[in-house]
């Protein structure tokens, strides 16, 4: 079974994207509220793919995509970013330092679907 | 109303009152220097009730706190200034939110679309900042690249204020490294603001972590090295801009998901209280039996058993009474921030300027209480706002400062919690109050009165000496509701007021509610529960010790003269025969009274049980309670009794 990790500060937009990306198979979802959780569930187990929020309080998505990308055992992990539609400026500094693609908060479900199924090539 | 439509509304008017209390904060600082996570936290509130409301399908509610969160968002980061005007805007965008919250309580979806159209035309009108200092080559590429647009805001916003930036590189073990960042992190924010937290694994030993911490402060580099055991690199030097010194709040990043609080209904809380009156009773039924096996079988060990049954039976009882009493409570600061928002709103709505002095905010009380005592403090304060504090002109002539000052205090005192709304306005005008009450019919033109009494006329229903009923403090509402609402839940207000210094109302009112401890009396053939809290004293009196002065009943109590009142006479019931008596000293101060009975019967511990409607009208008592042995009995609504009888002995001599 694949793990995806979830680092998002918001529960119910958590909880929203447990719900979403369950529709689509059977995952092992890890939610981290913080980036700190993020962290810490890292060495824990071989994830698949991670999505991120990117305001955040302390550690940013940004900072957690530059520390995912600039480790050679976490490097290969898909990252996707989360965040809303006013970020534009964040987003477009996520995807230079390495996610792999973006979904717009409030998404439509199907948009996330796509994209997971599409990176984890199911 | 569905129970996740009630969950929502409750989660949804917290939100709206820490929103409202954090826009005060901002009020408050944001010219000596405000606090970037005060502006974060309240863009978080609004961000939730979006996620919140769009959850729950209450599509106004989310649209317009999405269009609010957008105006936060550019104050956040700084496209924005905040100023007097904002901070209006803001405020009529939490009342519009709270409104519409309520009006889900009513079943009511609003159309939002105006509200939407007036943010937009809001935010139009602001116009777009300047960035603020270039950063590319002044700092590493390297760090800009990972800060988000909010950080890099803060970023330029330090060095503007001409603080150092400075760069630790903090490296930890894996196993632990949360609890040692955590440290790290409250000390740089205790010196201060953490700018950003970049994590690296580059060039550090394998099972650790390492942290690159970007922050701004003014303090000199010595004293950052002293504090921070890390290395630090300056990379932008402290300027002598001449800014003020922020007040440094050590606030943590609070993430209220993960705390371990949960959010309980007041309604199972009450339930819970009425399992455990009924238990109350069951156990007073074991006492009961345990006395009556000693008298009927003597010291036998089976007696002694019981007897050490009920005792434990009775402590635990009390324990878990305490601890669900416990839960309810709240502090008083929870309302003492809705009355400031009301103030300033209405301060100015009428434009007079008004400073608010709050004391005591951390004093606790029921939850149920608090709300039930909201709205005959509002209404004080706006009576104050209206009536008491005058036009600025006005003030001057009189030699006073401009700005009126409200004061709010709050204080434990026993049983009861002592809430003062002080004003430093122009006072009531007793002569008119009593012109008043006189053309009412309250009072015979020539009987006296004290001031006291007189200024008490104006809780009388229907009693206003205002013709004009004001937008601020009127809509109808007089001060009798004020009474009637504290009343209900066993509380009382006195006012005092000195012409030009000023009024002051204080209102008692018992910390809570639910089980009460009272005095059981016998008076003629009928027995009666007086609760304990407000008695002060029991003395033995003989009849013939009591004078009658002016036609009131008065007994000499250590030289104090104390007007006593007959509850025999004003309940009507049959005279006792007996020369020896009791008087049951209550209330306190002004309002200290005697009451004369025939007989105490000592404590019992009761829950007041309302009358019903079938007896609202009825005044004098507070409701019934069982006291086993499925006896029920009255209870004396102290207040309104002695209120009965003081005007009855006043207007038509003793009855």
């Amino acid at each position: 079974m694949k793990s995806i990790l979830i680092v998002e500060d918001s529960a119910t937009t958590r909880s929203l994207m447990r719900a979403v990306i369950e529709e689509i198979g059977d995952f092992n979802i890890v939610e981290a509220p913080t980036g700190f959780d993020a962290l810490k569930l890292l060495p824990s187990q071989d994830f698949d793919l991670i999505a991120t929020d990117i305001n955040m309080p302390d550690i940013n998505g940004l900072e957690l995509i530059n520390f995912i990308k600039n480790n050679p055992r976490y490097s290969n992990i898909p990252l996707i970013i989360v965040t809303t539609e006013r970020s534009e400026e964040d987003k477009k500094r996520g995807m230079a330092l390495g996610a792999t693609a973006y979904v717009t908060k409030p998404f439509k479900a199907p948009e996330l679907q796509d994209i997971i199924r599409k990176i984890l090539n199911l | 109303m569905s129970s996740s439509k009630k969950e929502f509304i409750a989660e949804a008017e917290d939100l709206l009152e820490e929103s409202g209390r954090l826009i005060l904060e901002i009020q408050d600082t944001f010219q000596t220097g405000l606090n970037p996570d005060t502006i974060n936290a309240l863009f978080r509130s609004i961000h939730t009730l979006k996620g919140l409301s769009g959850l729950f399908g209450h599509q106004g509610i989310a649209d317009l706190s999405h269009a609010l969160e957008s105006l936060l968002d550019e104050i956040r980061l700084g496209k924005v200034d905040i100023s007097d005007e904002v901070i209006r805007f803001l405020f009529n965008n939490i009342d519009i939110l709270r409104s519409l919250v309520e009006g889900l309580g009513k079943d009511k979806e609003q159309d939002v679309s105006g509200h939407l159209k007036n943010i937009e035309i809001f935010r139009n009108s602001l116009a777009g900042k300047a960035k603020g200092p270039e950063l590319k080559g002044i700092i590493d590429e390297s760090l800009l690249m990972v800060l988000s647009e909010y950080e890099e805001h803060r970023l330029r916003a330090n060095i503007q204020e001409g603080k150092g930036i400075y760069l630790a590189k903090a490296i930890f073990q894996l196993a632990d490294f949360d609890k040692s960042l955590e440290d790290i992190t409250k000390i740089i924010k205790s010196k201060g603001e953490l700018i950003s937290t970049l994590p690296i694994s580059a060039n550090v030993p394998p099972d650790s972590i390492g942290f690159n911490l970007m922050f701004g402060s003014n303090q000199p580099v010595e004293t950052l090295k002293e504090v921070i055991k890390f290395d630090i690199e300056n990379l932008i030097k402290t300027k002598d801009v001449g800014v003020v010194p922020q007040p440094q709040k050590t606030q943590d990043a609070t993430l209220k998901s993960t705390t371990t609080t949960v959010r309980v209904d007041i309604e199972k809380l009450d339930r819970i209280l009425n399992t455990i009156g009924e238990l109350t009773l069951a156990k007073g039924a074991v006492r009961r039996i345990g006395e009556e096996l000693i008298e009927t079988y003597g010291h036998s060990p089976l007696v002694i058993d019981v007897h050490k049954i009920s005792q434990t039976l009775e402590k635990r009882l009390a324990e878990l009474q305490n601890q669900v009493l416990e839960i309810r409570m709240v502090p008083i600061g929870q309302i003492f921030s809705r009355l400031a928002q009301v103030i300033r709103k209405y301060s100015r709505e009428v434009g007079k300027q008004i400073e608010l002095i709050m004391y005591g905010e951390d004093t606790e009380i029921d939850k149920y209480i608090a709300e039930e005592v909201i709205d005959p403090l509002m209404h004080l304060v706006r009576n104050a706002i209206d009536h008491g504090i005058e036009p600025a002109e006005e003030r001057k002539r009189k030699g006073k400062r401009e700005a009126g000052t409200i004061i709010l205090k709050a204080s434990q005192r026993g049983n009861h919690v002592i809430i003062e709304a002080k004003d430093d306005g122009r006072g009531i005008d007793i002569q008119r109050v009593k012109e008043k009450a006189i053309e009412k019919g309250l009072l015979e033109k020539d009987a006296e009165f004290d001031e006291k009494e007189i200024i008490d006329f104006i809780f009388t229903p229907g009693f206003s000496t205002k013709e004009v009923v004001s937008e601020v403090s009127g809509r109808g509402v007089g001060m009798d509701v004020v009474k009637e609402k504290l009343s209900t839940i066993g509380g009382f207000a006195e006012i005092d007021t000195e012409k030009d210094r000023g009024t002051t109302a204080t209102l008692t009112i018992p910390i809570t509610l639910a089980i009460v401890k009272a005095l059981l009396i016998r008076v003629g053939a009928m027995k009666f529960a007086i609760p304990l809290t407000s008695i002060s004293e029991t003395v033995v009196i003989s009849r013939n010790e009591l004078q009658t002065v002016e036609g009131k009943e008065v007994y000499n109590l250590r030289g104090e003269m104390l007007p006593m009142t007959n509850i025999g006479r004003v309940f009507a019931l049959a005279e006792s025969e007996s020369e020896k008596s009791f008087a049951v000293v209550v209330g306190s101060g002004n309002r200290k009274h005697g009451l004369i009975v025939d007989e105490l019967f000592g404590q019992h511990e009761i829950v007041i049980k309302s009358l019903g409607e079938y007896f609202a009208g009825f005044r004098g008592f507070a409701g019934a309670a069982e006291i086993g042995k499925h006896e029920v009995i009255l209870v004396i609504d102290i207040d309104a009794l002695i209120e009965e009888s003081v005007i009855k002995q006043k207007t038509k001599g003793v009855l």
